[in-house]
């Protein structure tokens, strides 16, 4: 068996990102206070003393600018890795991300390419309120050229983002702040890769397929072990990218249990969890036995008051519950 | 200094393709053959010119919706480049972007943009790039009068004056942004450049209708670029001679007045070199009909060479969303 090394989410991360700057000299990370101050959530920390402050550059407060300048960077010979601390604050880059970043490679005919990786960060339960807590894949998953990426353990997030820095397009790579630190996980000694567009089944089950990214997998976890109690054997299927998203082991896995809820942090109105409904409904109509479900922040701003913005996140009671209700009326409490 | 025949002949073909380019252009587009949203450089040849005559080959441009010039200065293929205005397979882009998203990476052309301000972040971020990789290349960001308002150039400027970054950022004032007057967008108490000096970045205004003035401020500030000693900013004062667009006609948009249009067409500088050149004694008559009939040929080449050029196939639809 190959050797393995127990990592944090965060230390996993830092762990792809020092392999891939000590093996591709046109690698390098530019961002808020990643540098010497070690980013905001201590994942870059070190790695400013590694390999000094020309490959791990701390930035003014422009992120639109270091976003506009990763781009450029990119087309011309570099691969930057460009954290910007909040998903929230990707809205300050926008024009960046969605009109220059995803679109050159086609607009130009196939002659530029952008290997850009924007490291961003997602998810409430800091009470950090509405402008520090929002999922907003959905926003960057609708752009075509834009390759989305959401690792719910350290092995997927390093094998993830080790090939997102190979790939030769842009790549928005989103990781839950509240996992940095409490994800732990075994993580291989020796080099490897993990592509992007293939999903993981993370757990096997025969009744429903519980489709969940990011920390929802943790979630979607927990409900299955609470689920296991009463008989009910759930899949866990991570599709860990949103774009390209494997498709295919979603569909085979609810041909297989018929019935699926599907779970993202990102709000339910027009969000990730649409879109995967949308194609299960699609693919595997005739094998549903019940409607597909959803589950996914409320449709309000993220509130500070930990009491109310617990409310607004999916959890395993509801994930739980969810499922007995598209068991039928025996598994109903 | 008055550069070498040679360079100042080169000068006038190329502002003179350029003008003949936009014609022609223009004439396809009337014609139904050119289509989308076309943004003359009429009037402004002399920025494109002075500017890119001062570059390597290996240095780079960034452009803007209004980029003809700047591609055909930088040594742009105009057979290629009409193509690509007319939708053709054999375009720059395969016809996938048209004139607002022109390029030739292997001149150095990163891209027109269709955002106001969109090559500010690329021609900065190719200028770290430039550092990063030691290749000794430098970038000229053009732009706008109307794009020296958008946000990010003033993030990207305080970021090149702090990582003495060699980016030249060349603001063609032409008058206008869209159909607002550079006046009434912008306060004039103080030159745009201001604004660049504020980060402590050197700072000239030019005229930008002599083509001679631009390139003697964009060779100092290639030098100043090559020698690592950071950005520059020049503002060219030029005259968007052609409306905002095609179909942006006569002064239905009431931003301008047609005497003001006439008296400025009397400074426009394709003409005005062309009489520097003989009352100088640099060119002949004989000498410069002789550039005038290459230019003529190799415009006639572009429009058979669309003529011939198929369309897109749709099976290129879905190629290049991804590499």
């Amino acid at each position: 068996m190959p050797e393995t090394v127990e990592l944090t989410m965060a230390q996993a991360i830092r762990a792809a990102l020092a392999e891939e700057m000590s093996r591709d000299p046109a690698v390098f990370l530019m961002g808020e206070d990643i540098g010497r101050a070690g980013g905001i959530f201590m994942v870059t920390k070190g790695l400013q003393e590694e390999f000094g402050p020309e490959r791990v550059m701390d930035t003014p407060i422009s992120e639109a600018g270091i976003v506009g300048m990763g781009v450029g960077a990119a087309m011309t010979g570099m691969r930057p890795v460009v954290e910007i601390m909040f998903s929230d604050l990707l809205m300050l880059a926008m024009d960046q991300i969605v009109n220059q970043a995803a679109k050159m490679h086609y607009m130009t005919g196939g002659q530029a390419k952008v290997p850009l990786v924007i490291r961003s960060t997602i998810g409430a339960g800091r009470s950090a309120a509405a402008q520090h807590s929002q999922s907003l894949q959905a926003l960057v998953a609708h752009i075509p050229g834009l390759k989305v990426v959401m690792p719910s353990t350290p092995y997927d997030a390093k094998g993830l983002l080790k090939s997102a820095i190979r790939d030769d397009n842009p790549v928005i790579f989103l990781e839950d702040k509240m996992c940095y630190h409490t994800v732990k996980g075994p993580v291989p000694s020796e080099e490897y890769l993990i592509p992007l567009g293939v999903a993981d089944v993370k757990r096997q089950g025969q009744d429903v397929t519980l489709v969940a990214t990011s920390s929802m997998v943790q979630v979607a976890l927990t409900a299955a072990d609470l689920l296991a109690l009463e008989g009910i054997s759930a899949e866990v299927v991570d599709p860990r990218t949103l774009r390209p998203l494997d498709k295919e082991t979603i569909v085979r896995s609810v041909m297989k249990t018929n019935r699926a809820v599907v779970i993202d942090e990102g709000h339910l109105t027009y969000g990730v969890t649409a879109e995967i409904a949308a194609i299960i409904a699609d693919e595997a109509f005739d094998y549903l036995d019940a409607p597909v479900k959803r589950l996914g922040a409320a449709d309000v701003p993220v509130p500070m008051a930990p009491v109310l913005e617990a409310a607004t996140v999916p959890d395993a009671h509801r994930v739980v519950s969810t499922v007995k209700g598209l068991l039928g009326r025996r598994y109903r409490s | 200094m008055i550069p070498d025949k040679t360079l100042l002949s080169e000068m006038y073909y190329h502002m003179l393709r350029i003008r003949r380019f936009e014609e022609t252009a223009q004439e396809l587009y009337h014609r139904g053959i050119a289509v989308g949203l076309l943004h003359p450089y009429i009037g402004e040849e002399a920025v494109a010119v002075g500017a890119c005559l001062a570059l390597r080959r290996d240095d780079y441009i960034t452009s803007t919706h209004r980029g003809h010039g700047h591609v055909l200065a930088k040594g742009g293929d105009p057979r290629r480049l009409l193509a690509e205005l007319c939708g053709r397979a054999t375009g720059y882009c395969q016809g996938k972007g048209g004139s607002m998203h022109a390029a030739d990476l292997s001149l150095g052309i990163l891209g027109a943009n269709g955002i106001v301000g969109g090559g500010f972040g690329i021609a900065t971020g190719a200028a770290l790039s430039a550092v990063r990789r030691r290749s000794g290349q430098v970038v000229i960001c053009f732009f706008g009068d109307g794009a020296a308002n958008q946000g990010i150039f003033m993030e990207v400027m305080n970021m090149a004056a702090l990582w003495r970054l060699p980016v030249i950022y060349l603001c063609e004032n032409n008058g206008f942004g869209e159909y607002t007057r550079y006046e009434e967008a912008t306060p004039t108490v103080q030159p745009i450049g201001a604004r660049a000096a504020a980060f402590g970045i050197p700072a000239t205004q030019v005229d930008g209708n002599d083509v001679l003035a631009v390139y003697a401020a964009a060779r100092e500030g290639v030098e100043r670029a090559r020698a690592g000693e950071g950005p520059t900013f020049i503002e060219a004062r030029t005259y968007r001679l052609s409306g905002h667009h095609m179909g942006d006609v006569g002064f239905t948009r009431g931003y301008r007045t047609q005497a003001e249009l006439e008296a400025r067409w009397q400074e426009e500088p394709v003409g005005r070199f062309r009489r520097w050149l003989l009352a100088q004694a640099v060119m002949t008559e004989a000498e410069l009909q002789v550039l005038e009939s290459r230019v003529e040929a190799e415009m006639q080449e572009a429009v058979s060479f669309v003529a011939d050029s198929p369309l897109p196939a749709l099976s290129t639809l879905e190629e290049h969303v991804y590499a």
